[in-house]
């Protein structure tokens, strides 16, 4: 485990050290960390003891979610993502809803960005030659905590998760940073909800013997049918959240990171 | 070109036509109408009233089926859940529980869900009301910020409870989201004085119950079905005090009553009150005269009954403990004049004495008297003692002092009490455990403490078991009694 640990540290180093050696004009490149590849049993296996966990192949994970301020310093380098210009099969109404006020403080462009569509943030991560992580790399991702790879049996750690479900939308939201975790990755809870690439086919499975109803999700006590760990519960609402959405959609606490895969 | 189409068309509708011509004779035709479907809806559509609990929308008063639009708002708040205590509610109109629904059986339906943008979470809402998957559940899952639509017709009348029903279930519901749905039968409702919404809920919270600051939901205490708090209305107080429902005499009352759960199922009570008709279930079936109605989780129910009596009346969950431990507890406060030939009030205020017969009390009585006025002799603490001695003490140490040999000692020529006369009174105020000898013999029981009787009373009863039964001899006074509790002394220890 040690060893792990200080294998990403020095793996963070390198990639700080090639950055600065890259350079892009006038802007900083943004941190990514290698994930090693692993396996996890997702929620999305129903939690039933037959389902094999699921192999996550090694990519890189954006550090941090991205903020107001890196996302419209993107929309400046492409202007059909501002919110006057975007189509309305790309973004619905409610996108770049927070930003209709002129002036942003220096407090709100450190915060991460919220209402963006799903093709929005798609665009945003092929600027920073990335995509959006898999579900299965996100929750992959988010089954650390700080110390541990997994920490889901953790009552703690799910204690903490549903505290933040619990906290109205409307109190003020934090900055983006110093919520690290086991991998190094910053913000996987607590913060925001996050878009993963494959959002709108959480609910259908390629074997529907192992799901059941795709729909399931959506009625009276299927979700607890469909889970035999209780403690997923955590996990399984931001399934809920994602698969209520459509691509264009997005709500005010719904932001992204990017994630890549390994250069061959 | 366009002709051939055509007549390629018509001689299709010609053949549709006859094959549902051949159809009809075998089975139902295909416009048959259940019940409760009184066909399409007729005039211009209507916006349905919505009410904040406990107020109840107005009767629809119409004859005829119609299309209602409903518009209900998905709003997560923090508020009030006790004193000093806050709750982040999911609601159904920004209240818990949320808005009160009222249509006509038959109407046509078509309800908007609306997520307001600051919510978190996706919502929706299973109406059990709804003939359809889901209840509705599957056509209104809704990400914040959004609205969904989707229409049913009102089959079957009654009041039923909707809820949301995006996962985790038990958790959207535990936050507040549910209400009631009052579908109308076709020639409405009795008429009555009032009409109130009431629904009962259980929360969990980290903290412990009335523990003050913003609490969060604790999912452990809510899969253990252990409650912080019961809760009519959403918060403890919601309808007590200034907030309590009110009517006045002789006026009739229609309560519709949910229970939301998640978990509990409620014994819904009104202190003080008979129902005298309960639509349980909220089914069509009425039962009269009733004291207690069981409301399940996810149910409802209709109840009425006529104030007669001025005076509050508190409704409970009457398994008791949510009520005066959890906050299951409202009030209707009915105003009017007394009606005396039906409840008196306190007419009589005297001394109950039990199974202790009333002329040996005259004893006690003139013990009290004597006592007050300074003239208390020895044999009146007698006389008023042995009436106390049979009252309290015969019943293990016997009317005879003799006690039970091996279990309790006696009293008659007692060498213990003999040793040491005073230390029978701590005895009597404190108890007394643990091993003693009694004329030669080893007691080994517990007797409890005595310390309900007053200063007078002991000392009767001492000074009386002194005098009786080839004892010694002597007095014990008040004030020595007085003296004897006075001492903040422990148990009296038992001699080994």
């Amino acid at each position: 485990m040690r060893a792990t640990s200080f294998g990403i540290r020095s793996t963070v180093v390198g990639l700080l050290g090639a950055c600065a050696q890259l350079g892009f004009a006038g802007t900083v490149e943004p941190l990514y960390v290698a994930i090693p590849s692993g396996s996890i049993a997702s929620v999305l296996s129903g939690g039933s003891a037959d389902n094999a966990p699921t192999t996550v192949a090694g990519f890189e994970m954006r550090l941090k979610p991205v903020t107001v301020a890196e996302f419209l310093k993107f929309t400046e380098q492409k202007p059909e993502w501002k919110k006057t210009k975007v189509p309305s099969v790309f973004a619905d109404s409610n996108y770049l809803h927070q930003l209709e006020t002129a002036a942003i403080s220096p407090v709100h462009a450190e915060q991460p960005i919220t209402n963006v569509s799903w093709f929005a943030a798609q665009a945003y991560c092929e600027s920073e030659r990335a995509r959006l992580p898999t579900w299965y790399e996100w929750e992959y991702v988010a089954a650390a905590d700080a110390a541990h790879a997994d920490a889901r049996k953790d009552p703690a750690w799910r204690a903490q998760i549903l505290g933040w479900y619990s906290k109205p939308s409307s109190s003020s939201r934090q900055r983006v940073g110093g919520d690290v975790n086991f991998y190094g990755v910053d913000n996987m809870h607590g913060l925001i909800w996050e878009w993963v690439d494959d959002f709108n086919a959480l609910l259908v499975s390629a074997d529907s013997r192992n799901q059941g109803d795709p729909d399931q999700l959506q009625y009276c006590g299927a979700g607890a049918i469909s889970l035999q760990d209780r403690d997923n519960f955590a996990i399984l609402m931001r399934v809920a959240l994602l698969s209520s959405l459509s691509g264009s959609a997005s709500t005010n606490d719904l932001g992204f990171r990017c994630a890549r895969s390994p250069t061959p | 070109m366009s002709k051939t189409l055509k007549e390629i068309l018509s001689s299709a509708i010609i053949a549709i036509g006859l094959l549902s011509a051949y159809g009809a004779s075998a089975a139902t035709p295909a416009t048959a109408k259940s019940a409760g479907d009184f066909g399409p809806p007729q005039g211009a559509p209507i916006r349905a009233v919505l009410t904040s609990p406990p107020h109840v929308p107005p009767p629809t008063n119409r004859k005829f089926p119609a299309k209602v639009i409903v518009e209900l708002e998905v709003i997560e708040k923090e508020m009030p859940i006790s004193e000093g205590v806050s709750y982040t509610f999911w609601t159904f109109g920004g209240t818990v529980p949320g808005s009160f629904i009222r249509v006509r059986q038959g109407d046509t339906v078509e309800f908007h869900l609306k997520n307001h943008p600051s919510s978190k979470m996706p919502h929706n809402i299973d109406l059990h009301g709804v003939t359809g998957p889901g209840g509705g559940a599957a056509s209104s899952f809704t990400a914040p910020g959004h609205e969904s639509q989707f229409t049913f017709k009102a089959l079957n009348e009654g009041i039923y409870v909707y809820h949301c029903a995006t996962a985790p279930v038990g958790m959207h519901i535990a936050n507040g989201m549910y209400g009631l749905i009052l579908v109308e039968p076709p020639e409405g409702l009795s008429k009555v004085d009032h009409e109130y919404y009431v629904m009962q809920g259980d929360f969990y919270t980290t903290g412990k119950y009335r523990e003050k600051g913003n609490q969060p939901f604790d999912m452990e205490k809510a899969i253990d079905e252990k409650p912080t708090y019961v809760l009519f209305n959403g918060a403890e107080g919601a309808l007590t005090g200034d907030k309590a429902l009110k009517a006045k005499t002789n006026e009739k009352i229609r309560l519709f009553v949910g229970n939301g759960g998640p978990n509990l199922v409620s014994s819904f009570h009104v202190i003080g009150a008979i129902f005298d008709k309960v639509r349980y279930e909220g089914g069509s079936n009425v039962q009269k005269n009733v004291q207690t109605t069981l409301i399940p989780s996810g149910g409802a129910a209709v109840v009425e009954y006529q104030t007669k009596v001025p005076g509050s009346y508190v409704m409970v969950d009457h398994s008791i403990f949510r009520a005066f431990n959890k906050g299951a507890l409202a009030i209707m406060k009915v105003e009017g004049p007394e009606n005396k030939a039906i409840y008196s009030g306190k007419e009589v205020d005297s001394v109950y004495l039990g199974d202790r017969a009333a002329p040996n009390m005259a004893s006690v009585t003139t013990a009290t008297a004597n006592a007050a006025s300074g003239t208390l002799t020895v044999q009146d603490q007698v006389n008023a003692g042995k009436s106390l001695f049979n009252g309290t003490c015969s019943v293990c140490h016997q009317a005879n002092g003799a006690g039970l040999p091996g279990v309790f000692p006696p009293l008659a020529k007692s060498d213990y009490l003999a040793a040491d006369t005073k230390r029978a009174v701590g005895v009597v105020l404190r108890g007394l455990s643990g091993k003693v000898t009694v004329n030669g013999k080893e007691y080994d029981s517990v007797m409890p403490s005595m310390n309900q009787l007053n200063d007078d009373e002991v000392a009767n009863i001492l000074t009386y078991v002194l005098n009786s039964w080839d004892n010694a001899g002597g007095r014990v006074t008040a004030g020595d009694v007085k003296a004897e509790r006075a001492k903040a002394v422990p148990k009296v220890a038992a001699e080994h």
